[in-house]
């Protein structure tokens, strides 16, 4: 795997946990209780997918995934400013959630037909999960297509898709939070 | 909305009530039962209903009391006993 191979992966991988963790944050608040259950397995699902490509690009490099999701510096992160937010209105993480699967889909398709057989077949299993995910959010984006908040949101957050490099002030707020328990411990400590 | 969810645990089998999901129209339910109880291999199939679909009824009526019409209704043995006695044959029975 070139090093390109593994800056696109650690991309998609910090994009899908820092979206997982905005995501989970809606976990016993989302407006509904099913949705609760729909949303909260949707940001499992994400997590469960950085871990799947960090191991891809740990084992390349001869660290862990461990290492790779956590301890980095917040700077070193390759993740979409989109992805960053803590949105805390609805109408918002329905927008970024539509935006983002939309892009991923994109993504995932380049991916699938990588000549690497361990990327293209990591892409095509995240993808089979990826279609639950498009589905709930094509309904709720049908469902709110005309709501000017909605519209409003999608406006706002679209840019932030290709904002990469650069990180907003709350990615080092989050990081803090979900790096502390692991730097409670000394580096090295077996969990 | 309440809908109603029928989950079939492998091919032929017959459908069985899962459970029931709260959805704003039929595609959200579709996606949350899909999410609930489908989403693990647990299922083959699932049938969503919405409740008002559902017919219940709850009360059998049996006013002429045919309770032959029943499993439970027609105790053979007690028949057979009473049957048994009157024709003296009770002892032969009981000899085989």
């Amino acid at each position: 795997m070139n090093e390109q191979e593994q800056q696109l992966l650690l991309e998609i991988a910090d994009d899908e946990l820092i979206l997982g963790w905005r995501d989970s944050e809606w976990t016993g608040i989302a407006p509904l209780l099913e949705e609760d259950v729909a949303f909260s397995s949707i940001a499992q699902n994400e997590i469960g997918h950085a871990r799947a490509l960090y191991e891809l690009v740990a084992r390349e490099r001869g660290i862990t995934a461990d290492e790779l999701a956590f301890d980095r510096t917040p700077d070193e992160y390759r993740c979409a400013q989109i992805v960053e937010l803590r949105l805390l209105d609805w109408e918002k993480t329905i927008a970024r959630h539509y935006l983002y699967e939309e892009a991923d889909e994109k993504r995932l398709a380049r991916l699938k037909g990588s000549e690497n057989a361990e990327i293209a077949g990591l892409a095509a299993k995240v993808d089979r999960e990826e279609v639950y995910h498009r589905m709930h959010a094509q309904m709720w984006h049908d469902r709110l297509q005309e709501e000017p908040r909605y519209i409003a949101a999608l406006a706002e957050l679209r840019p932030l898709l290709e904002q990469r490099g650069e990180h907003t002030s709350e990615l080092p707020e989050l990081w803090e939070e979900m790096t502390m328990v692991r730097r409670s411990q000394p580096a090295g400590t077996k969990w | 909305m309440i809908y109603e969810v029928f989950r079939q645990e492998r091919k032929g089998q017959p459908f069985q009530h899962a459970g029931s999901v709260e959805a704003a129209d039929d595609r959200f339910a579709d996606v949350y039962a899909r999410e609930q109880y489908g989403r693990r291999g647990e299922s083959t199939a699932l049938w969503i209903v919405p409740r008002s679909a559902v017919m219940e009824i709850h009360e059998f009526v049996d006013e002429l009391n045919r309770n032959y019409h029943r499993v439970d209704g027609y105790p053979l043995k007690e028949k057979l006993k009473e049957a048994r006695e009157r024709t003296g044959t009770a002892a032969a029975a009981g000899d085989r």
